[in-house]
């Protein structure tokens, strides 16, 4: 079990950028790498337990289940149900703490899943950074606007 | 119950807050409010239990009590036990968090408590502003305090600017390694974004002697050159809050400058060295410890199975490049130019040495790769080899060109290039480190190389700072095997 945390500033209230960020249908709206994006079997996007089906504009389809959404702790986590990054046993958690001191917003985002030994460093980098990070540049864009 | 939550951003990495604030007395050095403070009993200030007794600068008194300490989490409780305020259950916890993205740290403290009804907002502000807000500026101002002749050691600073004697070697005009001279040059004081450090080993790149002929214009002598040394911070300028005095730092970076005892450079160039890096292991795999990993992981991403041709497969660069081909999968080839070297690129992992001055390979190169080439070629030979390094390349090959240690490059014509879809790249690593992000990331996964063994380094040549020319006479003679040093 490897553990993957990327961590950033956003210059927002956490009010904001949960608002942005909270609609589990809503990848393609701030990152940069999604495609399109379907809730399956046309639940609510917030309802626990729903599926996300979305393709990634490199061509790759994921399927992640949602598992906690927490409105009041600015918390979501997921599962990955299918994808092509070989990765097993997958649990991902995003987090936004609000910054008292400026009214900025802390983000953390984490996994840990299980993968072949050799791919732990190639994987956690293409994770840490061209996922979470590259989101997170991303959403720093949008809410700066 | 009341709840009290303040949050803030402190420009500083993790570990820097963490030593401060996992002492549990240590309030007295940065917080305002603190008057003094002691742990009762002398016990040590991380011993779970101990009670630090302190009182504040508006007269009152407190007694709090260390619950809980995790250097894991970078989380400490406490509770207080009596206080001359009206302060009842009060349970407080500091935590802290790495800002990945840039050498920040999230800085969350919390508490509940109960306080006599009617007095709630007054006690929440006193408790949010009086001591988390005001903590937070206080810890701010702490790190970035320049700290005065707080080292142990430190040499009497000469001169009304702060400035400090040190000997160094200059190259006192562009020439052959006579023109290198020992001579006695100042550090200024640091400023605004610079640190100060007393350097303990010095690394020697082949890069110096194309410097010190004037081959590459980075200098106007008589300076002195080198491009990475390690050492301890003696003091800080303004602005600087990743490091404080007492820190081993080491660096790689451009101007040249390094030949001196005591230097004086931008802080965003130093990175802090890990416990289990010493310090002549750090001078000598800065610069070309992260030349390996860009130039593995950046200009060319290296894949198992490719096959990889390393010039100067015993040199300081090279032997590093071998190593760390070998355990990302590749098949290396290596040329050297004795067999003294050979057994020394063998031993890095070389499947195939040639041994030659001749800058004859590429028929070689072929044969050790069933006819293939080499997929990318790791080349700091330059002028010499180009012609056998264009045979010697696959079809769509990649030819890193990253030092010329037998000339520049005098011609290369793009249809050269066409004629195998070959790609050819002349990164430069000041390029990389210029972005402060990169370079903590680079030297830090070269510190984990070293650390798995991935790398290994064999410091062979030590020479006294003042013995410069030799080490230059030494390195050019081709007779070295690995990394050099110079010791102040």
């Amino acid at each position: 079990m490897i553990k993957v945390y990327t961590s950033t500033v956003i210059e927002a209230p956490a009010e904001q950028v949960w608002g942005r960020i909270r609609d589990f249908n809503g990848l393609p709206n701030w990152t940069p790498f999604v495609a399109d994006s379907r809730i399956e079997g046309g639940q609510p996007s917030d309802r626990i337990g729903c599926v996300r089906n979305f393709r990634l504009k490199d061509g790759g389809t994921i399927r992640e289940q949602l598992l906690t959404l927490s409105d009041y702790d600015f918390q979501c986590s997921y599962s990955i149900l299918e994808s092509p990054m070989g990765v097993d046993n997958y649990v991902a958690t995003l987090k936004l703490t609000p910054v008292t001191d400026g009214n900025r917003t802390f983000a953390e985002w984490w996994a840990e899943f299980d993968c072949a030994p050799e791919r732990e460093g190639q994987l956690a980098r293409d994770i840490g950074q061209g996922v979470f990070q590259a989101a997170f540049d991303s959403l720093k864009t949008l809410m700066r606007r | 119950m009341i709840r009290v939550v303040r949050s803030a951003v402190i420009d500083a990495p993790i570990e820097r807050v963490w030593a401060v604030l996992r002492d549990f007395n240590s309030h007295t050095a940065w917080h305002p409010a603190i008057a003094e403070s002691a742990i009762e009993n002398d016990e040590p200030s991380d011993q779970i239990g101990c009670v630090r007794s302190f009182s504040l600068k508006d007269g009152n008194h407190i007694r709090e009590q260390l619950l809980a300490l995790s250097d894991n989490d970078y989380v400490s409780t406490y509770c207080i036990l009596d206080a001359t305020l009206p302060l009842s259950r009060y349970v407080a916890t500091v935590q802290l968090k790495r800002i990945t993205d840039g050498e920040r740290t999230f800085w969350h403290w919390q508490s509940t408590f109960d306080t006599p009804r009617g007095r709630e907002q007054e006690f929440a502000d006193l408790v949010g502003k009086g001591v988390y807000e005001g903590g937070f500026e206080g810890l701010r101002s702490y790190l970035r305090r320049r700290p005065q002749g707080r080292v142990p050691g430190t040499p009497a600073i000469a001169g009304s600017s702060g400035s400090m004697a040190t000997e160094g070697v200059v190259a006192a005009r562009f020439g052959n390694a006579d023109v290198l001279e020992p001579r006695s040059l100042q550090a200024p004081a640091p400023g605004p974004g610079e640190v100060r450090i007393r350097q303990t080993a010095i690394g020697v790149n082949y890069l110096d002697v194309y410097v010190r002929k004037g081959e590459v214009r980075l200098i106007e002598p008589p300076a002195p050159l080198g491009l990475e040394a390690a050492g301890e911070v003696l003091d800080v300028g303004d602005g600087v809050a990743h490091l404080l005095p007492g820190d081993r730092v080491a660096y790689a970076c451009l101007p040249p400058g390094a030949y001196l005892g005591v230097r004086t450079l931008p802080a965003a160039q130093a990175v802090l060295l890990p416990d289990d890096i010493d310090d002549e292991t750090a001078a000598a795999v800065m610069l070309k410890g992260m030349t390996a990993e860009y130039l593995l992981h950046r200009t060319h991403r290296l894949r198992a199975g490719e096959t990889v041709l390393v010039h100067a497969a015993a040199g300081g660069v090279g032997l590093l490049l071998c190593q760390w081909a070998k355990a990302l999968g590749a098949r290396v080839i290596g040329t050297v130019s004795s067999e003294d070297k050979a057994r020394a690129a063998r031993a890095a992992g070389c499947d195939f040495v040639v041994v030659g001055r001749d800058y004859r390979f590429a028929a070689a190169v072929h044969e050790a790769s069933g006819g293939r080439g080499a997929d990318v070629i790791y080349d700091g030979l330059g002028e010499a080899a180009a012609r056998e390094n264009l045979e010697a390349l696959a079809l769509c090959g990649h030819w890193v060109c990253y030092g010329h240690a037998s000339g520049p490059i005098e011609r290369l014509r793009v249809e050269e290039l066409g004629a195998k879809s070959v790609t050819f790249s002349s990164p430069v690593l000041f390029h990389h480190t210029a972005d402060r992000a990169v370079l903590t990331d680079m030297a830090s996964r070269t510190f984990e190389a070293l650390r798995q063994g991935t790398i290994r380094l064999d410091i062979r040549h030590r020479y006294p700072l003042t013995a410069a020319a030799q080490a230059h006479r030494d390195l050019e003679s081709r007779t070295t095997i690995g990394p050099l040093i110079l010791l102040p």
